[in-house]
């Protein structure tokens, strides 16, 4: 366990924080998200997909329920993460974390806007659109866009 | 991947966990029927996932890593998880099996057993049965109200006559006399084994009945012994280790 968190926990508490702006409740998180794999780790299914990918998942599904002061929505059973790299190496996960930048630096603000909006704060797109007064469809268009640009960047 | 072009966009949301009322209903009525699009759901996860990459990777506190620490030492590991389904689910079916092998193993175990005491059964019968009429010929043998008759060519007059069966390998000899003339006290017949090889050895000492005869079965004698004839002598009551001349009767094997 100790081993796990050591190479995952920077990138679940991360997120955490980035999402609830709190280093206590990111900590909260990080040691929410550890125990119940500590408790039950048949939940995590390694044979379809990896670990470091689905622990970011359920960070920032538990972070954002945290922010929205709601109940867990997601059964993490459910959740399957079909994504390389693992995130698991120093230098792997540098080089990924630089790629992902220079994706998101590379997408038009409105767009890098709108999928950072539903990513780090869980807003749907219609709370989105509220807030930038642009059209629900394009909000919708611009997520999903954005995320194809950057499995597209990986896929290269 | 071929995904339903009307759901594309709110896969994305689906993936992200933002889709809310009648969309989502719709969306997950339509995952359940749809392999590809929910296969695109977690390739979209994956690429979410990629989203907590561009955290500028604060590391926590090193409290956190103790905390987390302690909380597991202080919490065992549970090995049943309800969500999930593991091959531990099957080892109430598997002890079942195990245990239906198990008894129809010891049903055979025991069918076998029986088989095997009825067979000791059955061999122990016929056991009986043969120790049974193997001591009604000896009894008939050594019966002092035996009937013996010994029968030669007609009109000639009894001759004392001993017949000797003499099986080398299991070193049974049974001696039959008949006619034989009685004896002074203190004196009796001894039968001997005449040797292919060395002295006779003596096969029994006897005393002819009212009638003249006797009987001698399974004298101890040396093993394996191939015995070249038989001969009578007439010894002192307790019997001699070597024949006191004459050799009264005599006969070679066949």
């Amino acid at each position: 366990m100790a081993a796990l968190y050591d190479r995952y926990s920077a990138v679940v508490y991360s997120v955490a924080l980035r999402v609830l702006g709190d280093t206590g409740a990111a900590e909260d998180v990080l040691q929410e998200v550890f125990m119940q794999l500590w408790r039950n780790p048949g939940l995590f299914d390694s044979s379809r997909g990896s670990l470091g990918p689905w622990l970011a998942v359920i960070a920032r599904h538990r972070a954002i329920d945290g922010l929205r002061k709601r109940r867990p929505e997601t059964d993490i059973a459910d959740v399957v993460v079909s994504v390389e790299p693992d995130m698991a190496g120093d230098a792997e996960r540098a080089r990924a974390m630089e790629k992902v930048r220079g994706t998101l630096g590379s997408m038009p603000a409105p767009q890098r806007q709108a999928l950072e909006m539903a990513y780090f704060e869980g807003l749907s797109h219609s709370e989105i659109s509220a807030k930038t007064g642009e059209p629900l469809g394009t909000i919708k268009t611009r997520i999903r866009a954005g995320l194809l640009a950057l499995r597209k960047a990986f896929a290269a | 991947m071929s995904v339903h072009e009307q759901f594309a966009e709110d896969l994305a949301l689906h993936a992200l966990g933002v889709l809310q009322g009648a969309e989502r209903i719709a969306l997950e009525k339509h995952l359940e029927e749809c392999a590809s699009c929910r296969r695109e759901v977690e390739q979209l996860r994956g690429d979410i996932a990629l989203m907590a990459l561009s955290t500028a990777g604060p590391t926590p506190p090193r409290r956190a890593r103790q905390r987390l620490l302690e909380a597991v030492a202080r919490e065992p590991r549970r090995t049943a998880a309800p969500a999930q389904r593991g091959w531990w689910t099957f080892v109430p079916w598997i002890a079942a099996a195990a245990m239906a092998v198990g008894l129809i193993a010891l049903w055979l175990q025991n069918s076998d057993l029986q088989r095997r005491i009825e067979g000791l059964q059955n061999q122990s019968a016929q056991q009986l049965a043969e120790l049974q009429r193997a001591r009604e010929v000896v009894s008939t043998l050594t019966a002092t109200d035996a009937m013996r008759v010994t029968l030669v060519a007609a009109k000639t007059p009894p001759q004392p006559q001993g017949k000797a069966i003499y099986v080398r390998d299991r070193s049974s000899l049974i001696f039959l006399a008949s006619n034989f003339q009685p004896l002074p006290p203190q004196k009796a017949y001894e039968l001997w084994l005449i040797p292919t090889n060395g002295a006779p050895i003596p096969a029994g000492v006897f005393k002819p009945d009212a009638h003249g005869s006797a009987t001698i079965i399974n004298p101890p004698l040396p093993k394996g012994v191939e015995a070249k004839a038989f001969a009578i002598t007439v010894e002192p009551e307790s019997g001699s280790s070597a024949p006191t001349m004459p050799i009264v009767m005599i006969g070679a094997g066949e």
